[in-house]
């Protein structure tokens, strides 16, 4: 989301070319739910020049105090693995699990991920008609709406909700407000 | 929080932090007053337990605390006030983080009522101190204080040692609640693997059994895991007859009158421990961290090799340079088991070692730690090299600053025993040794500690002789005094034509005359026949002594990898004309630090 994908910790020395190509990977990362501790999973991104895509965060499990940060990042196989012992260096970090790492092993393409969109769009005459009908065609749910507009909720993959925010667009979109990607493997394993 | 009802004691918060530090051992602490601390020095004044050690600057209550660390084994522990307080502790933490320090840093706070107004002395401290510490606290609640400094000194000690940083808001050193003692409950999110994957073990085994070409290389690590590890280290350099360098970081591990050891190696390392560590078929990292000052150029480090890397934090392996096998655990237990292996079941061949030998003998004779004597002016690897003959038989620990005068005393000082040895390594910090140099003396009254120093490095943190003075620290600043920043000259001379954009330093003080003013005693020196005699008396003054050594302006430290090169394209100091100098780096070596 920010920084640019760097060479591995940033060294200058690291002047050979990089031959690994750069895979989107989905990471799962079982913290205690203490202050600052999102702070020391972003920071060590923004500090080492990792790529964040998406981040979401929140308490799993209230009585033990466990938070799960589903992380969407960009970087070689090699960066990867640093990413994960970077994350599992941080002292309130539990686990650190690549759930697209874990996907392949387990015979699948990729991990089961889905995101929320809140998508609100304005309009009168035959653009609001239509945006109900494209809505419906979706699966996206009215969660408000008066005479001028509509609150559409919408959930699946991140490009399920990209397609829909397009075509809504010359239909009158105001604005959007999208959560990050949730996600988990398939199969009855924990993470 | 389960201990029974009888050992949990009502006190103040400032009183459970003087009791927590006496709980974790702690005798001495470096420190700096303050408005948000008052309550904590309050009870500092009202006991005997705790010495506390007042610096003049909090830099250097950092790192005395790291030399006091770095040379005891156990943690240091500073002390500072909130706002100006914490953010002067910014520079002894990262340096602590990067050389894998135990450092306890106790930072005052304003009161939680007020943390976010802007108060007067107000920092994020925890904020800014995130990225510098292996992890660190707020504690808003008196009743989690005592287990939270406890948990502090076990983080900071345990696994990758590093820094920590508990902040305390004033009106929590108030508060009354009830003090836990230290109990064995760590947080099950941080247990660090000490015990070495033993299948992994077997086959570094047999894999150094099978080497024609070996080298050990060996770091820091070996000495934060204790002299256990150190002692192992040499078992196993001995068993195998495998030639054996260190970094900088590592020196003392190893003795460097050991029948094994070819010096340390990296940018400014010997030539045999580079070219061994090119040519090796395999090489046995242990506890080092592939640093770009010891690789150089990576995709021509060590290109024939088959790499053991042994570590105790995952996040080393495979960072730098790929690893065929990777031991993650503490060095000490690891070569425990590897000592074990290895005697019960590899036969050392030695002789098949021969060839390897002879080849590192015809390195050797290159003698790339050679330099030009001269007899009017004081060479700055001779002033080093008296200094070492006139105090290896005593109980001596050598601290340095950053630069010309580091490297040659790493070259030129040779080290027998671990913990004997404390420079800053990964940050690079001038102005480390003088303070440093405090913080060993304390825990070593006895000792002879001598800070090897630059004359710009020195100036940074000059002030803490005043603190040496007052608490009677005999250290000696041996002061290699060439009047420019030596090592960025060489690097302007090496990659900027050779304009000397503010590395020479018009308006040096007396150093004489400040030691003179300070308190303390004061010597120069300026040739080389008078030198054992000025070195002698440094040695018997009790009392801080700055050495004003003159030495030659203009000499420059060799030998050398230049950056951006391999270890077989070094820079020897016979090779290295004016010409050379200026030629040795290529434009994109030019970018790298």
């Amino acid at each position: 989301m920010n920084a640019q994908h760097l060479q591995p910790t940033g060294s200058a020395y690291f002047i050979a070319k990089e031959t690994e190509r750069p895979e989107i990977h989905t990471l799962s990362v079982l913290v205690d739910n203490e202050p600052g501790v999102l702070a020391r999973v972003i920071g060590l991104f923004s500090g080492r020049g990792y790529n964040i895509e998406s981040l979401t965060v929140s308490e799993t499990e209230h009585e033990k105090h466990l938070s799960r940060i589903t992380i969407v990042t960009r970087g070689t196989p090699h960066v990867m693995e640093q990413i994960k012992n970077q994350l599992e260096r941080i002292v309130p970090v539990h686990r650190v699990v690549d759930l697209t790492v874990r996907s392949h092993e387990l015979g699948q393409e990729r991990p089961l991920e889905r995101e929320l969109a809140l998508v609100k769009v304005a309009g009168t005459g035959d653009a609001r008609v239509e945006a109900l009908r494209l809505a419906d065609a979706f699966r996206a749910s009215v969660i408000d709406a008066n005479t001028e507009h509509f609150i559409f909720e919408i959930t699946g993959k991140g490009s399920k909700l990209d397609q829909f925010i397009a075509i809504m667009k010359p239909l009158g979109l105001v604005e959007i407000c999208r959560t990050g990607v949730a996600a988990m493997n398939r199969g009855p394993q924990g993470m | 929080m389960s201990n029974g009802q009888s050992e949990r004691r009502e006190m103040t918060g400032a009183e459970m932090v003087v009791q927590a530090l006496k709980d974790n051992g702690v005798k001495h602490v470096f420190g700096y007053p303050g408005g948000a601390v008052l309550p904590i020095y309050d009870e500092i004044f009202q006991q005997d337990d705790v010495e506390h050690i007042l610096v003049r600057h909090e830099q250097g209550a950092g790192h005395a605390a790291e030399g006091y660390a770095r040379s005891t084994g156990k943690a240091g522990v500073m002390l500072v006030t909130s706002g100006p307080g914490a953010t002067n502790a910014v520079t002894p933490l990262q340096d602590a983080l990067m050389d894998s320090i135990p450092l306890v840093c106790l930072t005052g706070q304003v009161p939680t009522s007020l943390i976010g107004s802007d108060a007067f002395q107000e920092c994020d401290t925890v904020g800014i101190t995130r990225p510098c510490t292996k992890h660190n606290w707020l504690v808003k609640d008196v009743n989690e204080l005592a287990a939270t400094i406890h948990e502090a000194f076990h983080v900071a000690t345990t696994g990758r040692p590093g820094p920590v940083v508990v902040d305390i808001p004033k009106d929590v050193q108030f508060a009354k609640g009830f003090y836990v003692p230290p109990q064995i409950a760590p947080r099950t999110s941080y247990q660090p693997k000490v015990q070495g994957d033993l299948e992994k073990i077997k086959a570094a085994v047999d894999l150094m059994a099978g080497a024609k070409r070996p080298i050990i290389y060996s770091g820091g690590g070996v000495i934060n895991s204790g002299p256990e590890a150190s002692h192992l280290l040499r078992e196993l350099v001995d068993l195998t007859g495998f030639p054996i360098t260190s970094t900088l970081m590592g020196l003392g591990a190893y003795p460097a009158s050991g029948k094994n050891w070819v010096g340390m190696l990296g940018m400014h390392g010997t030539y045999e421990a580079n070219m061994a560590m090119h040519d090796c078929d395999v090489m046995i990292c242990i506890g080092a961290r592939f640093d770009d000052r010891i690789t150089g150029r990576l995709n021509a480090f060590s290109p024939n090799s088959r790499k053991i890397h042994i570590d105790i934090d995952p996040s080393s392996i495979n960072k730098n340079v790929h690893t065929e096998v990777p031991i993650i655990g503490d060095v000490g237990r690891v070569l425990e088991d590897m000592v074990r292996l290895w005697r019960a079941t590899a036969k050392a061949d030695k002789k098949a070692l021969y060839p390897w030998w002879e080849q590192i003998a015809k390195w050797r004779g290159r003698d790339s730690l050679a330099y030009k004597m001269n007899h009017d002016v004081i060479m700055p690897q001779y002033a080093i090299q008296r200094l070492y003959e006139l105090t290896k038989d005593k109980d001596t620990y050598i601290t340095t600053e950053v630069g010309q005068h580091q490297m040659w005393a790493a070259q030129h000082y040779h080290f027998e025993k671990p913990n004997r040895w404390m420079t800053s390594g990964g940050l690079g910090t001038m102005g480390y040794g003088l303070p440093a140099a405090l913080g060993v003396q304390i825990a070593h009254p006895d000792a002879l500690v001598i800070d090897i120093a630059g004359d710009a490095s020195v100036q940074m943190t000059m002030q803490e002789m005043s603190a040496a003075v007052q608490y009677k620290a005999p250290i000696k600043i041996f002061i290699l005094n060439n009047q420019y920043m030596g090592m960025v000259r060489q690097w302007q001379q090496l990659l900027h034509g050779n304009r000397l954009s503010h590395s020479y330093t018009e308006a040096m003080p007396d150093f004489v005359k400040l030691a003179e003013a300070y308190g303390g005693h004061g010597i120069r020196c300026e040739k080389p026949d008078e030198l054992d005699d000025a070195i002698k008396e440094m040695i018997s003054v009790r009392k801080p002594v700055l050495f004003d050594c003159r030495v030659a302006n203009l000499a420059n430290c060799f030998p050398m990898i230049p950056s951006g090169k391999a270890h077989n394209e070094m820079l020897l100091p016979d090779e290295a004309t004016d010409e050379a100098v200026a030629n040795a780096i290529d434009a994109k070596g030019r970018e790298l630090v």
